[in-house]
């Protein structure tokens, strides 16, 4: 894992040639994070895998994130592994909510990890991030006829009211 | 016919001789029919002891009630009990349930063993509807009879939204004693006498809670206003579908709480006399 130092020039070092692809660096759980530009992910990520001095080549995790009373609502997580440094880097791609029924976007980073496709999946079909260019994004988990993103966090649990014999009479839609 | 339950039930027309000294007759009587001594109504007798006479219907009854093939199907973790249950310590083949077969199209039971999931709630459809006439189904621990713990998005709650279900089993997971007591009881309905449900059986009709006084609906509301602010509580103590539909301003109590105030109620009210010591504590 990169230290502080460290994770700033990588972050300086993208952003040199990408302007403005990494917006900030943070450690969360003892985990070096760079808070990357959704638009510019497939460039960040792009640079991470092929600059030879990081070649994190390995892409051991995507996955969608719903932190809904903050203001960016959702996050894709990259976690990149270097294997033989065994170094590990995430990226989180922040996204806000754009409301009214609209889908979180960003680029699909397929071609440049095929793992990603089953996980890029796997988070369209529980937070409703739609990734661009992704060549078959259908639920994975879920019933294809699925309505709902139900990772989010304003889905409804779900369930039933249970009808004990002591709540038989208090339960809705029940008659004896 | 009307064919005696005991008979059926004990198929070998040779019910167990009481005494040796029965048998003893037994055989000697044997002896003779086989001689060619036995005449007349001695014979008719001997024959009538040693024939078994029922319905085509029963007969056939008996048959599938003691071969019921499960098919190969397991959802989740109460599988690992359904599958030793067939194991040399458990041994279902006692019953006649051993049998799993890899095709619907040879079984005639399906054990749901396990939480259905929305998205397989379609395939174990599917496989009920393949499989042939006559054909039952178990609904195996708590996931696949009532949703279980999983009261979300993904899991159906209760097979019985999707399937005719025979047997519900209760436990998470139900030890394969329990699957195999259940496959009695589903025996029992095949052979087309079901056995009672405990009310009936301990002729206990009458208790269920909603009929006692304590109920909420009973109560006068104004003797339960020390109800929490809201005046709603479900039972599971959780903000649910219950409560968002229950009309606002009716108290509506649990069991514990709406007895409590019923027994609140009772002492405003003394009663005609001392009360009777019912239980083991006012024994002692
Ligand atoms: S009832 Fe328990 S053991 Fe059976 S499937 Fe559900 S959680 Fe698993």
């Amino acid at each position: 894992m990169p230290d502080a130092p460290g994770l700033e020039l990588i972050a300086h070092e993208i952003n040199s040639r990408h302007e403005g692809a990494i917006v900030g660096t943070a450690f969360e759980h003892g985990q070096a994070v760079l808070l990357a530009d959704p638009g510019l992910i497939r460039e960040t990520l792009g640079f991470l895998r092929d600059e030879p001095a990081h070649a994190y080549r390995f892409l051991a995790s995507v996955h969608g994130a719903d932190y809904l009373p903050a203001a960016p609502r959702f996050a894709v997580h990259y976690e990149l592994l270097n294997m033989p440094r065994v170094e590990r880097l995430r990226v989180k791609a922040l996204l806000a909510d754009p409301g009214d029924d609209g889908l979180p976007e960003l680029d699909s980073v397929v071609d440049l990890f095929p793992t990603a496709d089953f996980q890029e999946r796997e988070a369209h079909d529980f937070f409703g991030i739609v990734f661009r260019g992704h060549p078959d994004l259908r639920r994975i988990l879920m019933p294809e006829d699925y309505v709902g993103w139900p990772q989010r966090r304003d889905f409804p649990i779900g369930g039933e009211p249970v009808i004990f014999t002591a709540t038989e009479d208090t339960v809705p839609g029940w008659t004896r | 016919m009307e064919v005696e339950r005991t008979k059926l039930r004990g198929l070998s027309p040779l019910d167990r001789p009481r005494s040796p000294a029965e048998l003893r007759v037994r055989q000697l009587r044997a002896r003779d029919m086989l001689r060619g001594d036995l005449e007349g109504a001695d014979l008719d007798e001997y024959v009538e002891s040693r024939v078994l006479t029922t319905t085509l219907e029963r007969a056939q009854s008996w048959a599938r009630g003691n071969s019921l093939f499960p098919a190969t199907f397991g959802l989740a973790c109460c599988a690992i009990e359904m599958m030793s249950m067939v194991s040399a310590r458990y041994d279902t083949s006692r019953f006649g349930a051993e049998v799993f077969r890899a095709s619907p199209r040879q079984a005639d039971m399906l054990i749901l063993s396990g939480r259905v999931s929305i998205k397989m709630a379609p395939v174990v459809r599917r496989i009920y509807d393949q499989m042939l006439e006559p054909k039952w189904v178990l609904s195996m621990g708590a996931c696949s009879s009532s949703g279980g713990m999983f009261a979300n998005y993904a899991v159906v709650q209760g097979a019985d939204k999707f399937l005719p279900v025979d047997i519900h089993i209760p436990g998470c997971p139900p030890r394969p004693e329990a699957l195999i007591y259940g496959i009695l009881k589903l025996q029992r309905k095949v052979f087309g006498d079901p056995d009672l449900g405990w009310r009936e059986r301990y002729r206990a009709g009458g208790t269920e809670e909603g009929r006692r006084p304590w109920k909420a609906g009973a109560l006068p509301v104004e003797r339960v206003g020390s109800a929490p602010a809201a005046g709603i509580v479900t039972g599971h103590g959780q903000p649910g579908a219950a409560q968002l539909d229950a009309p606002v301003g009716h108290p509506q109590l649990t069991g514990h709480e709406a007895r409590d105030a019923y027994e609140e109620a009772e002492e405003d009210e003394p009663a005609a006399g001392p009360r009777p010591a019912v239980g083991w504590r006012d024994d002692a």
